[in-house]
């Protein structure tokens, strides 16, 4: 899990262009969205569905579970572990 | 009321150099354009992440119109403030980009937020953002810089009592080729240069 | 300042090559929108509104050579041409401009089949806009306008403030966009389309169906033209931006509402003089939502609202100036047309969604658009 962990604040620095922030900079349980994590927006959740196709080929068809899957990073991690073992 | 426009302020980015009223600003030579950006972002400190997630036309009109407004007092509200700009390639740079996303099959993976820099407009949405300017949009092509036509346009917002200022001008990107160049419109005389076409075409041109 | 009169107009579309055809159709509930399994157009199906190419074709070998011009450019030549036929209005005079508002002209011709049909920079909008001032004769600078989903909107908006200030005497728009892979798969990344006939304001809506077509719609300040023998004026317009987010429409209509609240106030009406609204109502859960608060907020809760998209699909720089159109002949033919799609209340505004057609008297009608970049416009068409 940690390397997944590790793993996916590299992949999301670099696919949403987050300047200035290292993986280290990250909380794996804050946030994502809103005031006080990253801050990210609705076209960074549709990117992050995008990134979870690309990478793990796990396919979100509705865009309203995002809000569950893409709360923080552990719970991407915990979702991509789910359900690439199914 | 007094009718007549002036020019508040111009700015200009081209060539790896940054010039406000024809004085120069910034310059980083033999960089290309997303090296030059950056560290025109680092030495102007801008600090506004967002600039990183922009596609290069947006970072050019974005860096462009805040070394512009950051010289000049805007005393109308945001709501009052139009930005009017035009350009030859309108969005195409991102639209190669994104057009090389889905031409395989196989690997066909758009990205949603290349996606929605493919239209011109957003640079314009960006910078109203930032300033909360609320008021008149358009994004008007054309081959070249046509000081006539952006001059029209302005007249007519201002003629109808649309727009209290506006930010107006050239912002044009495509494979490393860029240009801005932009104008602060108001009403104010402080001293400054009438505002008529022949002024922006002489300003526009005036760079070597 | 003068007076801006509407001389003619035209709009090509899956419903067919005039206005007349156009208005039959939807008057009499005949959607565009169809199930589409096209390759070129989308890995997958989807519904959205095409203009038969055979058809295209054929109509335009009357006018042109098919070869020379591109799919978009022919929509725009096809459109002009019968917009001018019922037109005083000489295009090929100095007084007289051409504007063309379009989203993404012929961005088909980046895909690598289509890339050696033409010159290079056929893609480029003012190339395209070169094309078609050539084929008419218009001695101009190509004027266009891209400015997202308002395009069209703003287009006539644009082209009524050069006409009031003097600039020129007459100004024809055309607003146009075809379907192509770029788009279809740009909004299936965004997750806007709906998987079925979209459904504008209702309560099961989930998404946009995309079009394509083209409408052009010829202003004069010559006060003798008249449309189906009514006096047919452009009394005011504005946009506005919502300086929020860049895609995602504002959560409160504040935006929106400004538009409305300025080009009013341009038009020297009150929300209270509007008897008819022409909305953008794209069906996405957003977009809905907002023009309903902004309606409301606006005082326009009552007045009957219509969205065309069931008909047409989302047809981006058309969208405006085919919309317009339409607003025009309800005016003319005292008719609101229904909302196609509609069936169940779903938003949170109170507005009052046309669910069935309806006569009507109509003198301040009000066509609104809003699109990505966080841009609004509102545009009052009165009869004089």
């Amino acid at each position: 899990m940690e390397e997944l962990i590790n793993k996916l604040k590299a992949e999301i620095i670099e696919v949403l262009n987050l300047e200035d922030i290292s993986p280290g900079d990250i909380d794996a349980e804050s946030p994502l969205f809103g005031e006080g994590g990253l801050g990210l927006d609705s076209i960074d959740a549709l990117e992050l569905i995008v990134l979870l196709e690309k990478n793990y080929e796990i396919k979100i068809e509705n865009p309203q579970d995002g809000k569950t899957i893409f709360f923080s990073i552990k719970s991407m991690a915990e979702y991509i572990t789910e359900h690439q073992a199914a | 009321m007094n009718n007549r426009l002036y020019i508040s302020g111009h700015c200009r980015i081209k060539d790896n150099r940054v010039e406000l009223n024809g004085e120069p600003v910034f310059t980083q030579k033999d960089s290309n354009f997303s090296e030059f950006i950056k560290a025109l972002y680092r030495d102007q400190q801008f600090q506004y992440s967002k600039f990183f997630k922009m596609d290069n036309l947006s970072k050019l009109g974005f860096a462009a119109s805040e070394i512009l407004l950051r010289s000049i007092h805007i005393n109308v509200k945001g709501s009052e403030v139009g930005v009017v700009l035009a350009n030859a390639n309108s969005s195409l740079d991102t639209d190669v980009r994104y057009q090389e996303s889905i031409k395989d099959k196989t690997n066909y993976f758009p990205s949603p937020s290349v996606f929605v820099y493919t239209l011109p407009n957003i640079v314009i949405g960006e910078i109203c953002i930032k300033h909360k300017f609320t008021g008149e949009n358009a994004l008007l092509i054309s081959e070249t810089f046509e000081a006539d036509q952006l001059f029209d346009h302005t007249m007519s917002l201002f003629k109808d009592g649309k727009v209290g200022s506006c930010l107006i001008g050239w912002v044009d990107y495509y494979l490393d080729d860029y240009d801005a160049a932009l104008f602060f419109i108001t009403r104010d005389n402080d001293k400054k240069t009438n505002f008529e076409s022949e002024k922006i075409k002489s300003i526009y041109q005036n760079w070597s | 300042m003068s007076s801006v009169f509407i001389a003619s107009h035209n709009i090509v579309s899956p419903l067919g090559f005039s206005t007349k055809e156009n208005f039959d159709g939807i008057k009499n509930g005949i959607s565009g929108v169809q199930l589409q399994i096209d390759d070129s157009l989308s890995n997958t199906p989807f519904y959205g509104a095409v203009i038969n190419t055979e058809k295209l074709e054929k109509q335009f070998q009357l006018i042109g050579n098919p070869k020379n011009y591109t799919r978009f450019e022919k929509l725009l030549i096809l459109s002009i041409s019968d917009a001018l036929k019922d037109s005083s209005v000489d295009v090929k005079s100095e007084r007289t401009g051409l504007l063309i508002s379009t989203t993404k002209g012929n961005i088909d011709l980046l895909e690598s089949d289509k890339k050696n049909q033409f010159d290079e920079n056929r893609v480029q909008l003012w190339e395209s806009a070169r094309q078609v001032h050539e084929f008419f004769g218009n001695p101009n600078i190509p004027m266009v306008l891209s400015n997202a989903c308002i395009s069209g909107v703003l287009a006539i908006i644009m082209a009524s403030d050069y006409i009031k200030s003097g600039r020129y005497d007459s100004i024809i728009v055309a607003g146009a966009d075809i379907l192509s892979k770029f788009v279809v798969s740009g909004f299936q990344t965004f997750m806007a389309l709906d998987e079925e006939p979209c459904k504008p304001y209702d309560k099961k809506r989930n998404g946009l169906n995309l079009g394509e077509g083209c409408g052009t719609m010829v202003l004069t300040n010559n006060s003798e033209a008249t449309i189906d023998g009514k006096k047919i004026v452009v009394s005011g317009g504005a946009s506005s931006n919502d300086a929020n987010h860049i895609s995602g429409p504002s959560r409160t209509g504040d935006g929106l509402a400004l538009a409305i609240e300025k080009s009013l106030k341009n038009a020297s009406i009150s929300a209270g003089d509007i008897d008819f609204i022409s909305a953008h109502g794209t069906a996405t859960i957003f977009n809905d939502e907002m023009e309903s608060l902004a309606f409301s907020a606006s005082g326009l809760s009552s007045v009957p609202v219509n969205s065309l998209k069931g008909y047409y699909g989302h047809t981006l720089g058309a969208a405006g100036t085919i919309e317009s159109i339409l607003t025009v002949k309800t005016m003319t033919q005292n008719l609101l047309v229904r909302t196609a799609g509609y069936d169940e209340y779903g938003v949170g505004g109170k507005i009052n969604v046309i669910a069935k057609n309806e006569e009507a008297n109509i003198d301040h009608a009000m066509k609104t658009a809003s699109g990505f970049g966080g841009c609004n416009a509102a545009l009052v068409f009165s009869v004089k």
